[in-house]
C-alpha cells in the first residue's frame, strides 16, 4: 500500500503539448435554396456538385438538407456514424452509444440510415438516425435544450470512441463520407428519398489527411452546417478561444471551427449574420478608420472584443441554418464564390457554371465581395451591401 | 588595499593614428585616458575603462580599440573567471556586487529554439508590400460576449466595454524612469512612442509636469511601491495606469536611486528633497495580499473614473501564473510580466543573475492558465525581458502575448552597448545618468528618430513574416502555437511551451 501511495505522488501531472494535426484541403461548393420553401430532391445538386469533380479528389463529399424530417420536425435529429473494422465492432459502438442515449434523452424513433449496398464507396460505417428529446436531470436541468444537446454532442464525439454525431439539428441532417459527392449522394439515395428546401453539398481535395468519414463535410451542429473550401491560418487562434467558451475542437479542421464559431456567435450570443459576417472576416482598419463615427464605434468593438475568430487565410464558406443559407468569402477574397438568383431559387457556388448546369437561365449572376456576406433566407433574400460586384 | 582583480578590459592605442586631440580624455566619464603633456601623448588606465567602447566609437582617427583583456586565470569551468572575481571583489570591499542590465548568463534562450512557419500552395502568401498587413492591437480587458440591440438596421452596442489602449505596432517601451535614466532619453522614448503610435512607461520616477500635456496620451504611468511623483494629475494625464510589483531583473527586491542621482529636477518630479536617496521598498506596503492589491487597482480606477486600463507588472518567477490569475481576477486590465532577462539600471547581481523563469515559458503557461480558467478575455498579456528583434516579437505573441515590452532594446537604438554601469551614474552614452555633462550627449531628436526607426523597422518585419504565414492581421496568430516548432527542445520544454517538435 505504501508504495502505491509513493507512485502516485512521484508521477506530476504535466500537460502535454497538443499533438493535433490539421488538415488542410482545397474544394469544391454548392449550395441551393428554395426561399418560397418548396421542397426539392437533391437530383440537381448532385449533378452540379459532380460537375465541378476536379476540385475534389474522391476523398470525402457530403450534403446537409433542411426541411428533410416534416413528421419529426420537433425533434431533434442526430444522425450517427459508428466504425470498426468489422460489422460486429460497429454494432457494439452503437451499443455504447445506445446506452449513453437512453440515460440522456428520449428517444422517439430510431432506424438506419437507407443506403444502397450496390454502391463504389468503400468502408462504410454503420449510420443511423435518432429523433429525440432531452432528458435533463440533476444539475443539468438548467441548461436550454440547445445547450444540453451541445453538451452531449461534444462528449460523445470526444468520449465515445468509434461513435461521432454527423448532425445534430431539428429537421435537417447530414449525409457524408468518404468518396466523390455524387456518389455519397448516391449511397444515400438523397436524389430519391429526400425532398428539401436548402441542400449544400462539398467535394473535398485533402492534401494530408487519411480518409476518414467523419472528416467530410459539412460540419454541423444543432442546425448550423457548413461548408468549406480553403485554410484557415488562423486555427490556432480560433480553435483557443473557442476552448475557453466548451467547444472542444476534436475534428482537426478548420472547418469546425468555423461550425462553432456560428453556434456561439449565432445562436449563444444572438448576434445578428451581418455582424457575425464582420467578425469572421472584418474590413481592413483603414477602411474603418474611414468610416461615419458610429459605423466606425462598431466595428471597432466588434474587431477588438471579437479578434480572436477572425478566420484568416483563404476561405469560401456556405453556412446552413433553419431558413437560411449565407454565403461568405475572405476579406481578401482569396477563395471563389458566385452568388446567383431565378426566380424563387437562390444558389451559392464555387463555379458559375454548376449553377448553369441546372439552371441555364439565371435572373441575377454576381460575385459576392470579400468579407460581405450573401444571405438567403426563406421568402427574402438580402443582400448586405448593395455594392456587389455585377457579372451579368 | 591592492586591489588582486586586473583589468577587465585592454586599451590599444595606436600612437601612428592618434593626433592627441584628447578627444577620449573627454569622452570617458571613467576617467581612463590622461593626456600626458611630457611625453605628448595620450596614456590609458586598463584598471578605469568599463569597455563601453564610447571613445573607440568617437575618436577622430579611429586610433583606439578595446577588447577583453588577454590574461587569464588558470582556465576553470567551476571556477570562472567571472565568479573568481567577483569573490576577489567582495573580499575587498565586503559589500553586495551591484550591476546594471539584464541576466548575461547562458540560459537557454528558447527564441533561439523557436522556428516560424510560412505557407506553401494551399494557402497564399501575402505581400505585405501589395496588401494590407495589421498589426493593431487593444490592450485591456475584453467582454465575454458583446450584446447588441438591432433597431431597424441601426445597431446599438449593449455591453459596456472597458477602457483599451490601442497601439499600432505590439511593441511598446517598457518602464525606465526619469531618475534612472537621463531627461534626454526619457523624452526621446516619450517623442518616439507618440510619433509611433504605441506608448512608453514613465518607470516609478513621475513624469515632469512640462511633458504632461504633450506626452501624457502615450505615457503609461507606473505606480510602484514607493509611490514617487503620484497626483491626481500625473494619473489623469496618461493612458494607463500600471502597478508595479516586480521586475525581472530584481523579483522580491526594491530599487535604491542614489541621492547624487537626485538632482532638482528629478527631485521635483519625484516629489522629493534635492539629494535624497530615493527608496522604493521591495513590498508595496499597502499590499501584503491579493485583496490589497484589488483594493488599489480599484483606488486607481476611481481616481481615473474607470476610464483607463490598470496594469500589474510582475516578474515571472515558479508560481507567478496563479498569481497573475488571480491578479486578472482582482481587476487588473493588464498583465506585464517580466522574465528571467528583463534588464535595470541597477540590482545586486546575486539577484540579477539567479532569480526568475525566462519569459518564453512565463508566456505561454500564463495564456494557459488563463485560457483554462476561461479568463484570458479579461486581461491582455504584455511580456518583457529579453526581446531582442522583429522575431523575437512576433514569437512571443504566437506564445500567447498581446505586445511587448521592450527596455534594454530601446536603450541600445540610443547608443547603450550594455557595459552594464548604470548604476555608477557615469554612462558615457548620456543614457543612464543625471550628469549634465553626460547627459548632454544624448540628443533628444536624433535618439527619438533612432527609436521610431526600430519601432518602424520591427514592424515592417513583423508583417513579412506574418504574410509569410497567410495572415494579415496580427489578432490571428495570437497564441497560435500552430505556427511554432521547438528545436533541440526537451520534451518537457515543448510541454510548457506547448508547442510541436520541428517535423512533427
Ligand atoms: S570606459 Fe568606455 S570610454 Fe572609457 S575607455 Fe573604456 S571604452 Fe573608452
Ligand atoms: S545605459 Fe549606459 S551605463 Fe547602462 S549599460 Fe548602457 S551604456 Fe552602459
Amino acid at each position: 500500500m505504501f508504495t502505491l501511495c509513493l507512485e502516485f505522488k512521484i508521477i506530476m501531472p504535466r500537460k502535454r503539448r497538443e499533438l493535433y494535426n490539421k488538415e488542410i484541403c482545397a474544394c469544391s461548393i454548392f449550395g441551393a435554396m428554395n426561399r418560397d420553401g418548396d421542397r426539392f430532391t437533391a437530383e440537381g445538386v448532385m449533378k452540379a456538385i459532380a460537375n465541378m469533380h476536379v476540385r475534389g479528389n474522391g476523398l470525402g463529399g457530403g450534403f446537409a438538407a433542411y426541411g428533410i424530417y416534416p413528421d419529426y420536425r420537433d425533434y431533434y435529429a442526430l444522425h450517427l456514424m459508428f466504425t470498426g473494422h468489422d460489422w460486429e465492432a460497429k454494432r457494439s459502438a452503437k451499443q455504447d452509444f445506445d446506452a449513453f442515449l437512453c440515460e440522456n434523452f428520449d428517444v422517439v424513433h430510431d432506424e438506419e440510415v437507407p443506403h444502397r449496398d450496390e454502391s463504389t464507396v468503400t468502408d462504410p460505417p454503420l449510420v443511423w438516425r435518432y429523433f429525440v428529446l432531452p432528458n435533463k436531470k440533476g444539475d443539468e436541468a438548467q441548461l436550454s435544450d440547445e445547450d444540453y444537446v451541445v453538451k452531449k454532442v461534444m462528449w460523445v464525439n470526444t468520449q465515445i470512441e468509434k461513435a461521432f454525431v454527423f448532425s445534430s439539428g431539428k429537421n435537417m441532417g447530414c449525409f457524408k463520407g468518404v468518396g466523390y459527392p455524387e456518389e455519397i449522394g448516391e449511397y444515400f439515395m438523397l436524389d430519391r428519398l429526400y425532398r428539401a428546401y436548402t441542400w449544400t453539398a462539398h467535394g473535398r481535395f485533402p492534401t494530408n489527411t487519411q480518409a476518414w468519414w467523419g472528416g467530410a463535410h459539412p460540419f454541423s451542429l444543432l442546425d448550423i452546417s457548413v461548408v468549406h473550401n480553403g485554410e484557415i491560418s488562423s486555427y490556432g487562434t480560433n480553435r483557443w478561444y473557442l476552448e475557453m467558451y466548451g467547444y472542444a475542437c476534436t475534428l482537426q479542421t478548420d472547418t469546425e471551427v468555423i461550425a462553432y464559431a456560428a453556434d456561439l456567435l449565432m445562436r449563444r450570443q444572438h448576434l445578428p449574420v451581418e455582424l457575425v459576417a464582420k467578425i469572421l472576416a472584418p474590413p481592413i482598419w483603414n477602411s474603418i478608420d474611414r468610416m461615419n463615427e458610429s459605423e466606425r464605434k462598431l466595428l471597432t468593438a466588434l474587431r477588438m472584443v471579437y479578434g480572436p475568430l477572425l478566420m484568416n487565410g483563404p476561405f469560401a464558406i456556405i453556412i446552413g441554418q433553419t431558413g437560411k443559407m449565407i454565403g461568405l468569402t475572405d476579406r481578401i477574397r482569396l477563395r471563389p464564390l458566385t452568388a446567383a438568383t431565378r426566380g424563387a431559387m437562390f444558389y451559392l457556388s464555387s463555379e458559375e457554371a454548376a449553377i448553369r448546369l441546372i439552371s441555364p437561365q439565371l435572373d441575377d449572376v454576381w460575385t459576392p465581395n470579400g468579407g460581405e456576406p450573401v444571405v438567403g433566407e426563406l421568402k427574402n433574400i438580402r443582400m448586405v451591401k448593395d455594392e456587389v460586384i455585377r457579372l451579368s | 588595499m591592492k586591489s588582486f582583480v586586473f583589468p577587465e578590459f585592454q586599451i590599444i592605442r595606436d600612437e601612428a593614428k592618434c593626433g592627441q586631440c584628447r578627444g577620449c580624455e573627454r569622452q570617458c566619464a571613467f576617467g581612463t585616458h590622461r593626456y600626458d603633456e611630457a611625453q605628448d601623448r595620450l596614456i590609458s588606465d586598463d584598471y578605469k575603462c568599463v569597455g563601453c567602447q564610447r571613445c573607440v566609437i568617437f575618436c577622430p582617427k579611429d586610433a583606439i580599440v578595446v577588447k577583453p583583456t588577454q590574461s587569464f586565470y588558470r582556465p576553470n569551468a567551476s571556477w570562472s573567471r567571472e565568479k573568481l572575481e567577483d569573490l576577489k571583489r567582495q573580499a575587498e570591499t565586503g559589500g553586495v556586487i551591484l550591476t546594471g542590465c539584464g541576466n548575461d548568463k547562458p540560459f537557454r534562450i528558447y527564441w533561439d529554439h523557436i522556428v516560424l512557419n510560412a505557407s506553401q500552395v494551399t494557402n497564399p502568401s501575402i505581400d505585405p508590400l501589395r496588401e494590407p498587413m495589421e498589426l493593431r492591437t487593444f490592450l485591456g480587458s475584453k467582454p465575454d460576449f458583446m450584446g447588441v440591440e438591432v433597431e431597424n438596421g441601426d445597431v446599438e452596442i449593449e455591453t459596456k466595454l472597458s477602457p483599451n489602449l490601442m497601439v499600432e505596432t505590439p511593441i511598446l517601451f517598457s518602464a525606465m524612469s526619469y531618475g534612472a535614466i537621463s531627461y534626454n532619453a526619457f523624452r526621446a522614448l516619450a517623442t518616439a512612442a507618440c510619433k509611433s503610435g504605441t506608448y512608453f512607461n514613465t518607470g516609478e520616477g513621475g513624469l515632469p509636469r512640462e511633458m504632461r500635456e504633450e506626452f501624457g496620451r502615450c505615457a503609461i504611468v507606473q505606480v510602484a511601491s514607493g509611490r514617487f511623483g503620484i497626483d491626481a494629475e500625473y494619473l489623469n494625464c496618461a493612458a494607463a495606469v500600471e502597478i508595479k510589483v516586480g521586475q525581472g531583473a530584481k523579483p522580491g527586491i526594491g530599487g535604491h536611486l542614489p541621492g547624487e542621482k537626485v538632482s532638482a529636477e528629478v527631485a521635483a518630479t519625484r516629489m522629493i528633497p534635492v539629494g535624497t536617496d530615493a527608496i522604493s521598498p521591495a513590498p508595496h506596503h499597502d499590499i501584503y495580499s491579493i485583496e490589497d492589491l484589488s483594493m488599489l487597482i480599484y483606488a486607481l480606477k476611481e481616481a481615473t473614473n474607470y476610464e483607463k486600463p490598470i496594469s500589474v507588472k510582475i516578474a515571472a518567477v515558479h508560481n507567478f501564473a496563479a498569481i497573475a490569475s488571480g491578479i486578472v481576477r482582482a481587476g487588473a486590465d493588464i498583465i506585464a510580466i517580466d522574465g528571467l532577462r528583463g534588464g535595470t539600471g541597477a540590482a545586486p547581481k546575486a539577484i540579477r543573475d539567479n532569480v526568475g523563469i525566462p519569459i518564453e515559458l512565463a508566456i505561454s503557461s500564463l495564456d494557459r492558465r488563463l485560457r483554462d480558467e476561461g479568463i484570458r478575455n479579461r486581461a491582455s498579456i504584455i511580456a518583457a525581458g529579453g526581446i531582442r528583434c522583429s522575431a523575437d516579437v512576433i514569437k512571443a505573441i504566437a506564445l500567447g502575448a498581446d505586445a511587448v515590452y521592450i527596455g534594454s532594446a530601446a536603450l541600445i537604438a540610443m547608443g547603450c552597448t550594455l557595459c552594464q554601469k548604470c548604476y555608477t551614474g557615469k554612462c558615457n552614452w548620456g543614457i543612464c545618468t543625471q550628469d549634465p555633462r553626460l547627459a548632454g550627449r544624448l540628443n533628444t531628436e536624433i535618439a527619438a528618430t533612432r527609436l521610431s526607426n526600430l519601432i518602424h523597422a520591427w514592424s515592417h518585419e513583423i508583417s513579412e513574416m506574418l504574410g509569410g504565414m497567410g495572415i494579415n492581421a496580427l489578432e490571428s496568430l495570437r497564441g497560435n502555437h500552430d505556427h511554432l516548432r521547438g528545436i533541440g527542445l526537451y520534451e518537457w520544454e515543448l510541454d510548457v511551451l506547448g508547442i510541436k517538435g520541428a517535423g512533427e
